[in-house]
Formats: C-alpha cells, sequence, structure tokens
C-alpha cells in the first residue's frame, strides 16, 4: 500500500484530486473562508463552543449499537455507528453546525445550500435557525417530489427553498445552481456546502467537521477489520475513514449503482474540484440515478478519489433493489429504519458476510448516516 | 495574426458578441451575420453540461444545442469549415477543455479561449498548452479581486483582459453595473492590454458605455435570447449592428479611440 497524506497541499490538492476550479469571481471568498476556518479550528473557544452545540443540541456523542441479531445471522460482528439518532436525523447537523458558527464569526447573514435527500437542507435551516441566519435552499425539482417531509420541514424551520429546474432536476443541478446563486450574493452569505465535495477548503472542512464520527467511533471500536460507510459526496465515509486512516481497518465505501463515480467514473472537473466523475466521451456530466436522492450525484470527493486510487480505501456497488431489502432486513432484526443513502452500507454487508470479501468473524463498523423517515413515503409507494 | 493584435490594430471600440456553438443546424450562419455586421472578433460557446457561470438564457440555449446531439467536436467541425475573417474565441468551461485539448482548438482555426471556472490558480497546465498551440489564453477578472491579484491575471492574460462587470452570472441586466467602470478603470491602471467588459451587458447603450469605460464589450445572453425567441442570422446581425453603432457614436472626445477610429459623435 502506498503511504498517503491526509492533509490536502495548499492549493487544495489530496494526490492530484482537488483544487480550486471556480469563478475569479468566488476566489477571495474560498481564500476568506480557508483563513477564517484555519483560524477557527486552532481556536479553543470555537472548538468548545461546537462542541457545547454538540453535546447540548444535536446529542452526540451517538452510541454505537452492536447488531446482535444480524450478527448472529451474518457471522460476523456488526456495529453501528448511530448518526441517525443526531437531532435532525443524519450526520449532516455535524458539518452545519460548525459551518454555521463559522459563518457567524465571519459576519454572514445568510446561508446557501443545496439538497438531495433534503437532510442537508433540513440541517442547514435548522442550524440558521438556532443562530439567527437566514436560509435558501436550492433543491431540484424531481428530488422535491420525493422527499416532500423535508420540504415540509424546511418551510416549518423558516428556510426558503428553491426548486431547480434545470438538467436532471436532482442535486447536481440543484449544486449548479447554488453555486451560480453564490456568484451573486457573496458580500452577505455563507455557502454551506454539504459534503467534502466543491473547491478547496470544502473538501477538507467538511471532512474535519465530519471526522467527530470516526474519532468517537474510535474510542468506541478501536480495532475493527473493516470500516464501511456510503458515499454520494462522501462526508459521512470521510468523516468515518477519518477516524482509521491509520489503523489496519480496510475501508470500503458503498456507491449506488447508478451513481458510482468512484467505480464507473474517470477524472474530471464539475463543481469546483478535479475528482472522479460520471462523464460521457465528450466530458458531458452524466446524470446519476439511484432510489437515494443524497446519492444521486455524478461526482464524489476529492478525497475519496485520492484514497481510492492509492489503495488505501476500496469502493463498491450495490443495486436499487439489494437497498430496498436492507432497509427492511435492518428494521426486522434490530428495529432501525435507517435512510436509503445508509443502507448502501447495510446492503454490501448483507451481500458480502461470509464471503471471502468479508469473512466470517470479521468486526464491521458501520456508519448509520441518517434514519428512514424521510424515505417512507417513497418507499410505501414502491412496495404498495 | 494573434487574436491581440488584431484586436490592438482594430482602431474602434471592440465589439465580440457571443453564440452558442451549435444552437440550430445553421448557427455558423449567426457567425458570418456578427462579422458582417462589425463584430471585432467572436465567442462561441461550447456547450457544457453544469454551465457554472451562465444564467438561465445562456443555460437554455446550451441545454438546446446538446438536445440537437451536438458534441464539442461536432462545433469545432462546423468551424473548420467556416471561412471567417474576425478571430474565433472559444468559451467553455474547465472539463471539457482538459478532456479535449487544445490543440484540437488550434486546428480548428480558434484564436483564443475562455475558461470561466479555470483561475490563475489552476491555470499554469493550460497557459502552456495555449501557448504551445499559439491559442490566447484569456484570463478573467471581477470585481472582488484584490490588486496584486488583478496585476498578475493582467500580466498572465492573453488576447484581451476580460473584466466581468457584475458579481453573478451572464444575464440580461437593466444597468450596467457601477462596479463596471471601476473594475475597467482598475484593470486600465495596470495594463494596455485590450479590456473587454461582459456579462449583463444587453442594450446599445450599455455597449456604449462599456466603450468608454473600458476598450469595448462581450454581449451574450441579450443576442442569445433573440436567437432562443427565433431570430434569423439576418435579425442578429440586426441587433450586432445596433449594438456596433452605438459603440463607435458612444465614444467621447478624448479617448484614444475617437482619435483613431475618427467617430466624434
Ligand atoms: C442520510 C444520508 N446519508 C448519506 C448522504 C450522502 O452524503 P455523503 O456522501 O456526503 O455522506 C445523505 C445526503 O443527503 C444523507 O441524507
Amino acid at each position: 500500500m502506498t503511504v498517503t497524506t491526509h492533509e490536502p497541499t495548499t492549493a487544495g490538492r489530496f494526490g492530484e484530486f482537488g483544487g480550486r476550479y471556480v469563478p475569479e469571481s468566488l476566489i477571495p471568498a474560498c481564500l476568506a473562508l480557508e483563513a477564517a476556518f484555519r483560524e477557527a479550528w486552532a481556536d479553543p473557544a470555537f472548538r468548545s463552543e461546537l462542541d457545547h452545540y454538540r453535546t447540548t443540541y444535536a446529542g452526540r456523542p451517538t452510541p454505537v449499537t452492536a447488531a446482535r441479531n444480524l450478527s448472529a445471522e451474518l457471522g460476523i460482528t456488526l456495529l453501528l455507528k448511530r448518526e441517525d439518532l443526531t437531532h435532525t436525523g443524519s450526520h449532516k447537523i455535524n458539518n452545519v453546525l460548525g459551518q454555521a458558527l463559522l459563518a457567524s464569526r465571519m459576519g454572514k447573514t445568510r446561508l446557501i445550500a443545496e439538497t438531495g435527500a433534503g437532510q442537508h437542507g433540513v440541517a442547514t435551516a435548522t442550524a440558521a435557525a438556532l443562530f439567527g441566519l437566514r436560509a435558501t435552499v436550492f433543491m431540484g425539482e424531481r428530488d422535491i417530489e420525493r422527499q416532500q417531509l423535508n420540504v415540509f420541514r424546511m418551510h416549518m424551520l423558516g428556510a426558503e427553498v428553491v426548486p431547480v429546474t434545470s438538467g436532471s432536476r436532482t442535486l447536481k443541478d440543484a449544486t449548479s445552481e447554488a453555486m451560480r446563486h453564490w456568484v451573486s450574493a457573496v458580500e452577505d452569505a455563507h455557502f454551506c456546502l454539504g459534503s467534502v465535495a466543491g473547491p478547496h477548503p470544502y473538501p477538507w472542512m467538511v471532512r474535519e467537521l465530519q471526522r467527530v464520527i470516526g474519532d468517537e467511533a474510535r474510542e468506541q471500536c478501536p480495532d475493527p477489520d473493516v470500516v464501511v460507510a456510503c458515499v454520494g459526496g462522501g462526508s459521512n465515509a470521510a468523516g468515518t475513514f477519518a477516524g482509521y486512516l491509520d489503523t489496519r481497518a480496510r475501508l470500503v465505501g458503498v456507491e449506488a449503482a447508478g451513481g458510482a463515480a468512484m467505480s464507473s467514473g474517470s477524472p474530471g472537473v464539475v463543481h469546483g474540484s478535479r475528482s472522479m466523475v460520471l462523464q460521457d466521451s465528450h466530458g458531458q456530466i452524466a446524470e446519476a440515478e439511484s432510489i437515494a436522492a443524497g446519492l444521486d450525484y455524478p461526482g464524489v470527493g476529492p478525497e475519496h478519489a485520492h484514497l481510492g486510487t492509492s489503495g488505501r480505501a476500496e469502493y463498491r456497488t450495490v443495486t436499487d433493489a439489494e437497498v430496498v431489502r436492507a432497509v427492511r432486513h435492518l428494521a426486522e432484526r434490530e428495529g432501525i429504519i435507517c435512510a436509503l443513502e445508509s443502507a448502501h452500507a447495510v446492503a454490501w454487508v448483507l451481500r458480502e458476510a461470509g464471503t471471502p470479501v468479508l469473512p466470517t468473524g470479521s468486526t464491521v463498523l458501520l456508519t448509520l448516516s441518517g434514519r428512514g423517515d424521510k424515505d417512507m413515503s417513497q418507499l410505501m409507494e414502491g412496495l404498495r | 495574426m494573434t487574436l491581440e493584435t488584431h484586436l490592438r490594430t482594430a482602431g474602434r471600440p471592440l465589439l465580440v458578441p457571443y453564440v452558442t456553438g451549435g444552437i440550430t443546424a445553421d448557427w455558423t450562419d449567426y457567425l458570418v451575420a456578427c462579422q458582417e455586421a462589425g463584430a471585432d472578433a467572436i465567442e462561441v460557446g461550447l456547450p457544457f453540461s453544469d454551465p457554472m457561470l451562465d444564467g438561465v438564457t445562456i443555460q437554455q440555449a446550451s441545454d438546446r444545442a446538446l438536445a440537437r446531439g451536438v458534441t464539442p467536436e461536432s462545433i469545432l467541425d462546423d468551424l473548420s469549415r467556416t471561412t471567417l475573417r474576425v478571430p474565433i474565441i472559444v468559451m467553455t468551461y474547465a472539463n471539457l477543455v482538459l478532456r479535449h485539448g487544445i490543440a484540437r482548438l488550434a486546428a480548428a482555426g480558434v484564436s483564443g479561449l475562455i475558461v470561466p471556472d479555470l483561475p490563475l490558480d489552476e491555470s499554469a497546465v493550460l497557459e502552456a498548452e495555449a501557448a504551445a498551440a499559439g491559442v490566447d489564453l484569456v484570463l478573467l477578472v471581477a470585481p472582488s479581486t484584490p490588486g496584486d491579484r488583478l496585476r498578475e491575471i493582467c500580466e498572465r492574460s492573453r488576447g484581451f483582459v476580460y473584466a466581468i462587470s457584475v458579481m453573478g452570472t451572464t444575464g440580461e441586466r437593466e444597468t450596467l453595473a457601477a462596479s463596471a467602470a471601476t473594475l475597467a478603470a482598475r484593470v486600465k491602471a495596470v495594463t494596455d492590454r485590450p479590456v473587454l467588459l461582459g456579462f449583463g451587458i444587453s442594450t446599445p447603450e450599455q455597449a456604449a458605455e462599456a466603450g468608454r469605460a473600458g476598450d469595448g464589450a462581450v454581449v451574450g445572453a441579450a443576442l442569445m435570447r433573440r436567437v432562443l425567441d427565433g431570430a434569423t442570422p439576418a435579425d442578429l446581425g440586426r441587433a450586432v449592428a445596433e449594438l456596433r453603432a452605438a459603440l463607435d457614436l458612444g465614444v467621447s472626445p478624448g479617448t484614444p479611440h475617437a482619435e483613431v477610429s475618427g467617430h466624434r459623435g
């Protein structure tokens, strides 16, 4: 295995990936954000304020639950890191609390966000309400249709939800639109990006904000054989992996078969960074297709591209059908209804446990990135 | 002649209309019409699926072209078959340029390149490639660009300096932002390269203003909206001619252009 460094270069590169491919108009904002985050992250007062909100508001630390029934059935030890138990119901809150505090510290009055499944939008709307900021959330029309519960939650929280009608009307287009809007609003608005994607410093900053998952998990489960998490942009996986990069654990990211940038993409530039991207032979960005709106994205964070090409992490795919089965199986065996996104990681474990890929007797730490409430109406339609 | 010499020797305020490549089957007729109506160069957009710096009009134009099945190759093939006197400047996003390479552009007769999501910090590789291919890589400055950075962009830009007149995307606007004149003056203070203002320049009056503040205007969305609404090449030619006339008349006495062009209005 090649030795990899886990800090990006000053140009924001993880190996050959990353960078800052944004319009000149946004460069000063990216530089200011990077400086502000470096300063805040090194400031014990900022850290302790963030910790305060993490514990008293978001409900951290989250527990690790031993999945006893599934473990017995599969012949492995399956441990679930329970991000589904956080306030707002997914790991997205970890990142957003940090970014919203930082935005306030920078004197910004507004948060702009993109959302697919709506979890990042809900987290952004929540933090905006908490810290007295305004929130504008861009969401593809198609995702608005399939994630109505979360759209309603955002409205309840006082956020403006802007439907995006271009392209595939999903997360990819919501992200493009949020970036376009950012160019015109950069003066008073912070772009609260929801994953480890986008221009430097976002991939690094969001990973640092999400590493709380991995750091906690490392304390709770110091020596797993395998660490597995689902990958859309890859923030819950990056945060989880961060706790285990220097261990012997195998790191496995699980993508949607229809949105697998790591498994079927090629190097390209989209939304501000160079990474692995689903694209056609001409370089047009492809439309991903997944039952999980949060994984319906043609790119992946640059750190994952680097972890994958350097061999430190591996990336696998599961199909929509496996995912729906995994949601039900986990619910029936453990009494936990997880998000469709998280179920990708579960589906991989269900499929591979007992095979040479995931041998009997292994200890597996799996991040359940979120809970499934938002997906119930979609599943009801599908199962009807 | 390089793009820059061509622009420097034009002797009048510069007009660079923008046309989305492949928007119709006979799209190169729009280029001819622009040339005949007095364009000094023409910007051709290679449509990209996720145009980060384009407003709705150019997004729609790009989508329409892509829906017709055009590709960067087919557009460049079309361009190779045209014979134009004015230089062609390709505008497209980093992913397409990095994939297709600049040599291919040069082979199609393209003399300039604008990549709006490739800032100074990421452009070194393409600058070398462009220089080798004899294509001028035009860099952009924005109202938010600080002084030292602005100076470096002006130094490294080739062809001209593209001054983004407003903090925002492409698209028509009611008035030319105050930031346009301020930015043009900042650029003119550090370089003698031509300075073109773009983004939001929609009317002949605004074009004339851009001609006074800098050396001319790039006009995109206002023209592409007409094309989306069904304008023929002749219709587009009339719109460009109006911009031309306003630019030529709009020069106030005492500016270098007035002396060169003799249009003292
Ligand atoms: C529950 C859940 N998990 C995972 C994701 C995917 O994001 P990431 O790959 O950044 O963790 C989402 C995105 O909406 C989500 O809601």
